[in-house]
């Protein structure tokens, strides 16, 4: 029996259902907070003062937090973009002139559920439905760049401010970037079948007609998806995390990175473009060097670079896009990530 | 009956190609699976949210992967 049959179906149950769920993930919070306390110093006997023994302590910590944070964050996000789609954003962006169609773009691209692998079917349709190349470029920026786990784990791990403006400047960055792109009339290295395809068919809206348990099941298999694919990423993660926080002598990375070094953005940027990891992935990272005094700008840039700018996907976008198309998409993002690393650094100094 | 399965390859294309395999097998169906990769294909169908499940030349679901349960129901309902 799958999971949507087996939820209730009256008002009373789904609360009393998502009450439960909440309560249980909450009781396993709150039993990480002391279950490894109990486990290493009480039942191994180890030495809480011992380096090793905190090392271990805080992987095995970090690991079950950020796990069950990001179950909750994708269930939640799953089903709530559940009631979003491509579909929806496309026929809402049909008639969107550039300007306001690059900044409605780039909001869609932030709330609507999309996988990368749809990457080139979606842009074919957006171009058949006459939504300006540009503005679809928008679309096609935010939708990586500003991604609902790294919202997410940054909003419960430093705070609003700089989930605010993680946000804020991933949005400005597809804007510009899509809108430049579109000044361009980048049109002529558009690959020309893209022009010649008819949308044919009926087109299904996967947001309507779903039920509750459907939308209920659809965030369960998420969580159950995503993290079989980003289990080993994010344990190298909080490994690599938990070393740094344990081992690495607190003046290394501010010596190297540190905010008083003015190539620390640029590194971190050619250092996360060719790393291909998620954003759930490279948070824990993330956290370890900003405890290690890494300015919060550096690493920002860092993690968008890794999310934003990734082979597969370049791979998958050449099908649709020429070289010249291509190498100006990813000049102009890199360069707005550039700019959003500095820009931070001087703001939060 | 015809199946498709439309989309480029990825994860969700192959857990929606095991699914239909899967229910075609149970309800004994007379069916054959075919797979579209090509994206002008795709795109004729209607679709820009993959994968895609076509049956008969019908999108019956697209952009996400329903389970066996819900293709059996899918399956039955086309093969009336």
């Amino acid at each position: 029996m799958s999971i949507a049959e087996r939820i209730p179906t009256t008002t009373r149950g789904r609360v009393g259902i998502l009450v439960a769920g909440v309560g249980l993930w909450a009781l396993a919070y709150w039993v990480n907070e002391w279950l490894w306390d109990a486990v290493l110093y009480n039942a191994f006997g180890m030495d809480p003062e011992s380096r090793v023994t905190e090392t271990i302590h805080f992987f095995l910590y970090d690991s079950l937090k950020i796990l069950l944070l990001l179950a909750i964050i994708i269930f939640a996000s799953t089903v709530l973009r559940s009631f979003m789609s491509v579909e929806r954003t496309r026929a809402f962006l049909g008639g969107k002139r550039e300007g306001v169609g690059n900044v409605f773009a780039a909001g869609l691209g932030v709330i609507t559920p999309f996988c990368s692998c749809s990457a080139v079917p979606a842009f074919i349709g957006f171009v058949a439905a006459g939504v300006p190349i540009g503005v679809t470029m928008s679309f096609l920026i935010a939708s990586p760049l500003v991604n609902e786990i790294a919202i997410g784990l940054l909003l419960t791990l430093f705070g609003w401010q700089i989930t605010a403006l993680y946000v804020v400047s991933g949005l400005t960055i597809a804007i510009v970037s899509g809108w430049i792109l579109g000044r361009l009339h980048v049109e002529k290295w558009v690959e020309p079948f893209v022009f010649d395809v008819k949308l044919g068919g009926e087109v299904i809206d996967p947001s309507l007609g779903l039920t509750f348990g459907q939308r209920m099941q659809m965030g369960v298999e998420e969580v159950k998806t995503i993290i079989k694919k980003i289990w080993i990423y994010l344990l190298v993660g909080i490994g690599l995390g938990a070393l740094i926080h344990g081992w690495a002598p607190a003046e290394f990375f501010t010596t190297y990175a540190g905010p008083d070094n003015p190539f620390g953005v640029l590194i971190a940027v050619f250092i996360g473009i060719p790393l291909y990891s998620n954003a759930a992935g490279i948070m824990p990272l993330v956290a370890a060097l900003y405890d290690k005094g890494l300015p919060m700008g550096t690493l920002l840039a860092f993690m968008m670079a890794v999310v934003a700018l990734s082979l597969p996907e370049m791979i998958l976008l050449r099908r649709v896009l020429k070289p010249q198309l291509l190498a100006i998409f990813i000049t102009t993002t890199g360069l707005g990530i550039i700019a959003v690393g500095y820009l931070f650094n001087a703001i939060l100094a | 009956m015809i199946i498709k399965i439309l989309g480029p390859g990825c994860a969700n294309c192959k857990n929606l190609t095991k699914a239909a395999t899967a229910a075609v097998k149970e309800l004994g169906l007379d069916a054959t699976i075919e797979k579209v990769e090509d994206y002008a294909a795709i795109v004729g169908y209607g679709v820009m949210s993959t994968p895609a499940l076509v049956v008969n030349e019908k999108v019956v679901v697209s952009g996400r992967v329903p389970n066996l349960a819900e293709v059996r129901t899918l399956l039955t309902a086309a093969n009336q």
